[in-house]
């Protein structure tokens, strides 16, 4: 059986996401601010016998803008194949909703509106004449909650009844008295001259014709019909110029679809609250972006995360890490063959150990920006920062994807996206990687540990995220005022109304990434740990002192070979190699030295192994300079191919290259210096 | 009148749209379209930017765009 195509288009932040979740078992990621879907995606299913295949546009306010994400709903609606266009519209925002489905009635193709958050609009006292709103659209609209389910098992019988209908329901929509005038006069001449094109009636010819479209006019230009209807189809458009004063379509456009769409409400949506009743997002936003106290909460809630990454995170990783010092005993027991022994308990317990370590920080840390993502406060914070980040020739929306950045650098390149000019998304992703990723934290963890007492160590991480962010800002400003030269884009975004996301889409998000963590861990990791621990114990010396075996080995002597390199930072071999693999993936860089430390001495039950090694091995200032460059130095392998894939060409991925080892030489030299003057 | 020159909670009506057809477009896809009633919530300290309501709708724009919209205060 053929599957049916459904497009699922609507406005940014009106839950199609959740509504595809609701229909299937899928699990799309959730947000709660504009851009969540950046890519198209796509979902199969059954439903009643249908075999039913959903698209997922990216969310638009209007198809006809100029940003990638408009562009890209587009051309997908007007090039591609498919059966049905499902329109998910905001119950609680009709309106401006409806100025999306206007223009998407335009298409003339089949449609079906999807009232979603239904349920939210009962709660705000708001009641929808949902039968009203089909008579004058002549579109079939169904109630829907995504959150609910109510309706969704109604909304795909009635996709799939209207895909199955051989005829198409047509727009009922009317324009005002003027346009109607003349869509009468074009559709009375195509009446009269039996002209027909594709499956349009005269009536939707003639919107066409009137709304300047570019295709049907280069369609109908060239037939010999053009001839007479031209004189007509001028006096039509000199007629509404007039009429609005204007010549320009689209604000004629966006005069009659706001009215109509005002017209609509007005008729079918009646309120039960009174008029001044302020509702409960207006009285949160009166603190939370209040010009006084809006920013130093701001500042409040992220050292508090940051604080709990630390302080909460450590009570799991002790137990984690008894219970790795205990599994590599007993393996390390029962094992006689020394060579093999080396490989499980110096090498994969050792290594895949110390990445497990952290997946208690890293979970908190998810849980945090999960919260920023779906409850709304992400977008007020771009309103709070816009100005600052406006100075640093950054656009507030790149608070976004600059965000996203702290958990992982993969999804906060994708994220750029939603910036509509080329240089805004350029200085973007060349500063995100200065945004220390989760796979970050493990090393941040350890040698803040390792240097500070416990009450210390929160603030200290803090100040990490902090300074690479502050650092990253300048350097926006700095490819600002160099490479990137050029006008800015406007600031105008919507804030969504605050909504308090479910226990489950929290554990959905973060188990998702805590899972990948894990995966990584397993797969791309331990495979990384085999290799190290095999270049570090071979060739073998003929000598029984580990160190010296170490510094013979391929891994030393690649390590001795990049030392002079970092050198003057004060890193010794060991360090170096450690930030070289972390080219693979940043956890590595911990279960490196997880290697790398722990084979001078002989595995021992006491915890916290590696922090102690540190502790003792590496000066403070060493530890100073290797954490700045761990801070600014290249994303790991997958960040960088999806870099170079967002940013148009592997010729970025070597400007990143050259730029993050540049910065991050040059201030790891700085700081080094100094921190040995303290 | 200027929509940037509006103080925290006065309310207007948009007369004018004088900017970019592109600017334009993104004003008009949020329903800030002639004719329409705004309320201002907020306006950041350094009057950078501000947060304006229509129809429910909270909207953020800079200071420099807000410019670029005539009102009548009501």
């Amino acid at each position: 059986m053929k599957p049916i195509k459904v497009v699922l288009a609507g406005q940014p932040n009106v839950g199609k996401s959740s509504l595809i979740n609701s229909m299937t078992d899928s699990r799309l990621k959730v947000g709660n601010f504009s851009g969540v879907t950046v890519e198209k995606s796509q979902v199969t299913f059954e439903h009643h016998c249908h075999i039913l295949e959903i698209i997922d546009l990216p969310g638009t306010y209007s198809i006809n803008g100029f940003s990638q994400e408009e562009k890209v709903a587009r051309d997908f609606l007007q090039n591609e194949d498919y059966d049905v266009i499902l329109n998910v519209v905001d119950s609680t925002h009709i309106t401006r909703n409806l100025l999306l489905t206007l223009e998407l009635l335009n298409m003339n193709k089949k449609m079906v509106i999807a009232l979603n958050m239904i349920d939210e609009a009962k709660e705000e006292g708001i009641t929808i004449d949902v039968a009203q709103i089909e008579a004058i659209t002549g579109i079939p609209v169904i109630a829907v909650s995504a959150n609910t389910k109510d309706g969704v098992d109604e909304l795909l019988n009635k996709v799939h009844d209207i895909a199955d209908d051989d005829n198409r329901l047509r727009s009922k929509v009317s324009y005002s008295d003027i346009i109607e005038e003349q869509i009468f006069t074009i559709k009375n001449f195509f009446d009269e001259d039996d002209y027909s094109f594709s499956d349009l009636n005269s009536r939707e010819m003639a919107i066409k014709l009137l709304s300047e479209d570019e295709n049907f006019f280069k369609e109908i230009h060239d037939k010999p019909v053009f001839m007479e209807l031209q004189p007509l189809l001028i006096k039509c458009h000199d007629n509404i110029h007039t009429y609005f004063e204007t010549k320009s379509h689209a604000d004629i456009q966006a005069i009659e679809h706001n009215a109509i769409s005002r017209g609509i409400k007005a008729e079918t949506v009646s309120c039960a609250q009174p008029k001044n009743h302020k509702p409960l997002s207006k009285k949160i936003d009166d603190i939370l972006i209040n010009k006084f106290v809006g920013i130093p909460i701001f500042l409040f809630l992220m050292w508090g995360l940051f604080q709990l990454t630390f302080e909460l995170g450590a009570i799991p990783m002790d137990y984690i890490d008894s219970l790795f010092s205990w599994l590599g005993d007993a393996v390390g027991m029962s094992i006689a063959h020394d060579g093999l022994r080396s490989l499980i308990v110096d090498g994969i317990i050792a290594g895949v150990g110390a990445v497990v370590l952290f997946l208690p920080n890293i979970i908190i840390l998810y849980i945090g920006i999960a919260l920023l993502e779906t409850t709304g406060y992400m977008s007020r914070v771009a309103f709070l920062l816009d100005g600052f980040f406006h100075k640093f020739g950054l656009h507030g929306k790149s608070f976004i994807p600059l965000v996203t950045g702290f958990g992982c650098s993969v999804p906060a390149y994708m994220a750029t996206r939603t910036l509509k000019n080329e240089k805004d998304r350029l200085i973007t992703l060349f500063i995100i990687g200065f945004m220390s990723c989760g796979a970050k934290l493990p090393v941040y963890v350890l040698f803040a540990g390792a240097f500070f007492s416990p009450e210390v160590a929160g603030d200290v991480l803090f100040y990490i995220y902090i300074a690479g962010a502050l650092l990253g800002l300048v350097m926006a400003k700095v490819l600002r005022v160099t490479v990137f030269k050029g006008d800015d884009e406007p600031f105008v975004m919507e804030m969504p109304k605050y909504r308090l996301p479910t226990l489950k889409l929290i554990y959905m998000i973060v188990s998702q990434k805590a899972w990948s963590y894990l995966k990584k861990a397993g797969t791309f990791i331990l495979a990384a740990t085999i290799l190290i621990w095999f270049a570090s114990n071979y060739p073998k010396h003929n000598s029984d002192n580990q160190a010296l075996q170490l510094e013979h080995s391929y891994l030393g002597q690649v390590g001795k070979m990049t030392e002079p390199f970092f050198a003057p930072l004060g890193f010794d071999w060991k360090l170096s190699i450690a930030l070289e693999t972390g080219l693979a993936a940043k956890e590595v860089v911990v279960a490196t030295l997880g290697i790398l430390y722990n084979v001078g001495d002989e595995v021992d039950e006491e915890s916290d192994e590696l922090l102690n090694a540190i502790k003792e091995q590496i000066p403070f200032a060493t530890a100073v300079s290797f954490i700045v460059f761990v801070m600014i130095y290249l994303p790991c392998f997958a960040a960088s191919m999806v870099f170079a894939k967002e940013a148009g060409g592997y010729k970025y991925l070597a400007y990143l290259f050259i730029f993050t080892t540049v910065i991050a030489w040059l201030m790891s030299f700085i700081a080094y210096k100094i921190a040995l003057l303290v | 009148m200027l929509l940037s020159n509006l103080d925290i909670s006065q309310e207007a009506q948009i007369i004018q749209i004088n900017c970019t057809d592109e600017l334009k477009q993104r004003f008009y896809s949020f329903g800030l379209i002639k004719g329409t009633t705004i309320i201002v919530d907020e306006i950041s300290l350094a009057r950078n930017t501000m947060a304006v309501n229509i129809d429910g709708t909270e909207i953020a724009l800079r200071i420099e765009e807000a410019e670029q919209i005539e009102v009548e205060a009501l």
